[in-house]
């Protein structure tokens, strides 16, 4: 096929994780030239961009997406959600393993990989399902889906727990043969039957059944005993509360292989927020309370939490416009993520741009064993995936505006900092002068070429 | 007041207000001609998801009783779990120009977002949502309370009612039974709160909710000895639903019915620990032997067949409220 | 209790009616000062005139029941009724409470209002039927809280017959109503105001103030 045809760039005055101002250039997808402002050599026809003042980031990198495809196409599509992504700074997602029908088999994960191989925004990763139908009772073929063309090393149920203590010892064990990891989502399924939001003060008074942080804590501490038991790499999805923080603190204390992430909803919204009913606001886990968002913030600035990871989790309106109890759980996540953990951890001053590359970029790509040139470093020769960032702008965030398929942002009518200006995937620009560059599919190409 | 939701930050002036209209209404009530013009031409709409034919027939002879015009909306079944089900018919009823909304529904914030989600500009009464409130029940338990231990009614009721403008200052008020499912406990919890009564909120453990540390009351899992110790004013048996008995391993909330009712049913006995002037109340429907005796309930003390009579009595007044001034009203 | 309390000044303009509209709302009307057009003891002198009347029209007192509409109408019940006794030492000085709120047109129109209470003479075991009513209120203006009366009345039985007593007719009348017994009539324009202040009531000293527009 042929070679990608990208345009140079000159980035100019940019500050490659905040630091002092450069010129950047990038040419034939890899980074060409970095130097002082007027000192580097510009290739005839690059395209100028001025950056002063502007963060480069190397791309983001999600572990964490819901893209709904196949079988919730009215809540998202491949195609939607990777722009979205590449709207948000992405420049590669991992796709949970909960579609329809589930991503438990090569045949799915393959489908998925392709679909994103043609929508061309972002590299997509298949998650692969732990059991077959995330029914929680056999494993999956995980060897199958890891030798596929997705190539997948991260296993998940997300959505739902692998509860069973004999399952997740298997399955920890198993994916070992291909450095592969299980991504936990930590819950206890009796001890949140019906459960509607974080258990304790809010739910007492507004009536609605509480989900206790027990039943995400018990688990953490179960498979972190378990992955030290057969040696395994653990990954804790979405994290949700103090004590999960305390308890991944003591294992990686212990040198317990574990990992853990944190969603940007949890890193700024509480409980408090379920008091007028509005179903935007109901996810799983549960937004829980002040104390536990300071927990995660520090957890996340101390380096207990690793990475951050959105659980993009689109749904159609009438899933959100109803009784909350009869609302689907999840919020999207892609297009907010780097202004929340810019707001909470950086102008905050408990995160540098280098900590925001290393939890976005650098820690998730790590964990998900994933090559094409993702989560390095901005340096001359590496591929350019990258992120161009606006710290000193702010938006306000309108649900309908978003390039997302669905609307439940939680932030609608808030304001957040910062702007995606541009985002690069291996030198091409998926998103320029803060708008997504409508795609003619040749990023399929390249990923295919980097990925084998 | 443009909508009753909760009595969870209710103004004492208003909970007041409310408990006093109640009493001009029941005056009404026991005339021959029952019916006032108040209402006349407003539509008042009865939209129960649950069954509860007891509240349903008294909202509606309230409205009646006002010379609105009623229309019961029973949506049982249709699709709760669906969810669209509620904002359809929310906007079927404003198309139909309802001018209140009186709901009944299983999911907690039904109510809240009837009136609140943008669906529909009708005063909204809530009838019980979920686990969260049923606000006119609290007021009827509190109008009781006012008119047995501050208006001397007398033990049959039927003295003049001298408590008009009183608040429940000083009134012990224990409530016994399942608190954390109850919407009634809720109500009551904070109605009384503000009114100046002390609740005593009495119960297993297992039924009481996690964070009820913030609640306006004290919490005990002692029925003997609150009776005895703390000699309650009143004491509101709430009803324990049959489905809290059982539900398979770890989901029953107490080991058997037996134990339940030794521990926490009210009888002849614990009668005979209160204060004379005490008065025992119920919800309903009662189960008659577990949370509360045939004796107990029949007691010339028990108020509970008069809570039905000042249900609509309370119900009128809140329909009033609701919609008797002009359109601009303060949401309570 | 006081459960007219919360009642706006019963002569404050009931209902603005369309096409007659007394003030647009923000005309310049000059403010004119306040003057009292009646004292305490014209007040005192036109109950006991009243009182005779009452007499007098229905040669005697026999089944006269006194309604007075809250708020001032109770008080005005209440000193006709001492007046009454000592004319007529076989009327018992009793006199009943008749709120009309539940009855009012203008509902929709009004902040909400707080019910009042009807209380009725104790001796009358809640019936009024066949009795002679004599509703009696401070002002009569448009004449819609006494059509509200009227219908309460009906509610509570049949009297034989229904009379009227005012202290004030200030005119301005919207429905075919009219007091037997008047006070004072008083020629105002629309857009004046005309407070009935009493001392059991209000504090101070019994008045009939007369004022202009109240912004």
């Amino acid at each position: 096929m042929s070679t990608p045809s990208t345009t140079a760039y000159v980035l100019r005055g940019v500050r490659p994780y905040g630091t002092d101002p450069v010129d950047v250039v990038l040419a034939d997808g890899v980074v060409a030239a970095i130097g002082a402002p007027g000192t580097v050599e510009v290739p005839g026809g690059a395209t100028e961009i001025p950056a002063s003042g502007q963060v480069l980031l190397p791309g983001l990198v999600d572990l964490h997406t819901h893209l709904r495809e196949p079988g919730r196409e009215d809540a998202e599509t491949v195609f939607s959600g990777t722009r979205a992504a590449a709207a948000g700074g992405f420049t590669a997602v991992h796709a949970m393993a909960n579609t329809t029908p589930t991503q438990d088999t090569a045949g799915v994960v393959e489908q998925v990989y392709r679909l994103g191989q043609e929508a061309g925004w972002v590299d997509v990763h298949p998650v692969g399902a732990v059991t077959v139908g995330l029914g929680g009772e056999r494993l999956a073929e995980l060897g199958a889906m890891a030798d596929s063309a997705a190539r997948v090393r991260v296993f998940s149920d997300d959505g739902k727990c692998v509860h069973d203590p004999v399952l997740m010892r298997r399955a920890l064990e198993y994916v070992k043969a291909f450095d592969g990891i299980v991504a936990q989502h930590a819950q206890e399924p009796r001890l949140t039957e019906g459960a509607q939001m974080n258990e304790g003060i809010v739910s007492a008074q507004i009536g609605l059944t509480g989900w206790p942080a027990v039943a995400e804590e018990s688990i953490i501490a179960r498979d972190v005993l378990l992955a030290e038991h057969v040696g395994s790499r653990l990954h804790v999805c979405h994290l949700s509360t103090a004590g999960s923080v305390e308890i991944i603190r003591w294992a990686k204390g212990r040198g317990i292989n574990v990992t853990a992430e944190v969603t940007p909803h949890h890193l700024v919204l509480t409980d408090e927020l379920a008091r007028d009913y509005d179903p935007v606001f109901k996810v799983n886990p549960p937004l829980r309370t002040a104390k536990d968002v300071e927990a995660v913030r520090e957890g996340l600035a101390d380096g207990t939490i690793d990475i951050v990871a959105t659980d993009h989790a689109p749904h159609p309106v009438e899933d959100k416009d109803c009784e909350w109890a009869s609302a689907a759980f999840g919020m999207t996540g892609l297009e907010t993520a780097l202004s929340v953990v810019q707001q909470t951890m950086v102008d905050t001053g408990r995160m540098t741009w280098a900590d925001v590359a290393r939890v976005l970029s650098e820690n998730p790509a790590r964990i998900g064993r994933i090559d094409g040139g993702q989560g390095r470093a901005i340096a001359v020769g590496e591929p350019a995936n990258l992120t161009l960032v606006d710290p000193d702008a702010t938006r306000a965030i309108d649900g309908r505006s978003q390039v997302t398929a669905s609307d439940n942002t939680p932030f609608a009518g808030m304001e957040l900092p910062g702007r995606v200006v541009a985002t690069f995937l291996r030198g091409r620009a998926t998103v320029l002068d803060g708008a997504v560059v409508e795609s003619t599919g040749t990023g399929s190409v390249t990923l295919e070429g980097a990925a084998r | 007041m443009k909508h009753l939701l909760t009595t969870q930050g209710l103004s004492k002036d208003d909970a007041i207000l409310l408990l006093d209209t109640s009493a001009q209404m029941a005056a009404t009530q026991s005339r021959e001609n029952k019916k006032l013009p108040t209402l006349r031409g407003r539509t008042v709409v009865n939209l129960f998801y649950e069954d509860s034919t007891r509240t349903r027939i008294s909202f509606e002879t309230a409205a009646k009783r006002l010379s609105a015009d009623v229309i019961n909306f029973s949506a049982k079944g249709s699709s709760v779990s669906k969810g669209e089900s509620l904002k359809d018919t929310a906007l079927t009823l404003h198309a139909m120009g309802a001018d209140a909304v009186v709901v009944r529904h299983s999911a907690s914030g039904a109510a809240h977002q009837l009136a609140h989600a943008g669906w529909l500009d009708a005063g909204v009464l809530n009838a019980g949502d979920g686990m969260h409130q049923h606000p006119t029940q609290a007021l009827l338990d509190a109008f009781t309370i006012r008119r047995h231990l501050v208006g001397n009614v007398g033990e049959d009721g039927r003295g003049t009612d001298t408590s008009a403008g009183a608040d429940l200052a000083g009134v012990r008020v224990a409530i016994v039974g399942d608190v954390l499912h109850s919407r009634v406990a809720r109500s009551n919890v904070y109605l009384l709160h503000t009114l100046g009564a002390e609740v005593t909120l009495v119960s297993p453990p297992t039924l009481v909710p996690v964070g009820v540390e913030t609640w306006p009351c004290r919490v005990s899992y002692h029925l003997d000895e609150t009776l005895e110790q703390w000699q309650p004013d009143a004491v509101m048996m709430l009803r324990v639903q049959r489905e809290r008995m059982s539900g398979g391993a770890g989901g029953a909330f107490f080991p058997s019915p037996m134990e339940y009712s030794r521990k926490f049913g009210f009888d002849a006995r614990r009668l005979a620990v209160l204060p004379d002037h005490a008065i025992v109340l119920h919800p309903g429907p009662m189960n008659r032997g577990l949370e509360i005796s045939a004796a107990a309930a029949d007691h010339p003390r028990s108020v509970i067949v008069e809570q039905v009579a000042n249900g609509v009595a309370v119900r009128m007044a809140a329909l009033y409220l609701l919609l008797a001034g002009t359109d601009e009203r303060n949401a309570l | 209790m006081n459960p007219g309390s919360r009642m706006p000044e019963s002569s404050a303009p009931s209902s603005p009616t369309p096409g007659t509209n007394p003030t647009p709302a923000g005309a310049a009307e000059p403010t004119t000062a306040a003057r009292t057009v009646l004292g305490e003891a014209d007040i005192a002198r036109a109950l006991t005139r009243i009182a005779h009347e009452i007499v007098e029209r229905n040669k005697g007192a026999a089944d006269l029941l006194l309604l007075g509409i809250p708020t001032r109408g109770v008080q005005l019940a209440h000193r006709l009724a001492e007046r009454l006794a000592q004319i007529e030492p076989s009327f018992g000085g009793e006199y009943g409470t008749l709120d009309v709120t539940m009855y009012r047109d203008d509902l929709r129109r009004q902040p909400t209002r707080a019910v009042g209470q009807t209380v009725l003479p104790g001796s009358l075991d809640g019936t009024i039927d066949d009795k002679v009513v004599v509703l009696v209120d401070d002002v009569l203006f448009s004449g819609r809280t006494i059509r509200a009366a009227l219908d309460a009345l009906n509610d509570l039985g049949r009297p034989r017959v229904v009379q009227l007593a005012a202290l004030v007719d200030r005119g301005h009348r919207e429905l075919p109503i009219r007091a037997d017994y008047v006070g004072k009539n008083l020629p105002t324009s629309r857009s004046e105001r005309v407070r009935v202040r009493l001392s059991d009531v209000d504090g101070g000293a019994d008045s009939v103030v007369i004022s202009g527009v109240t912004p």
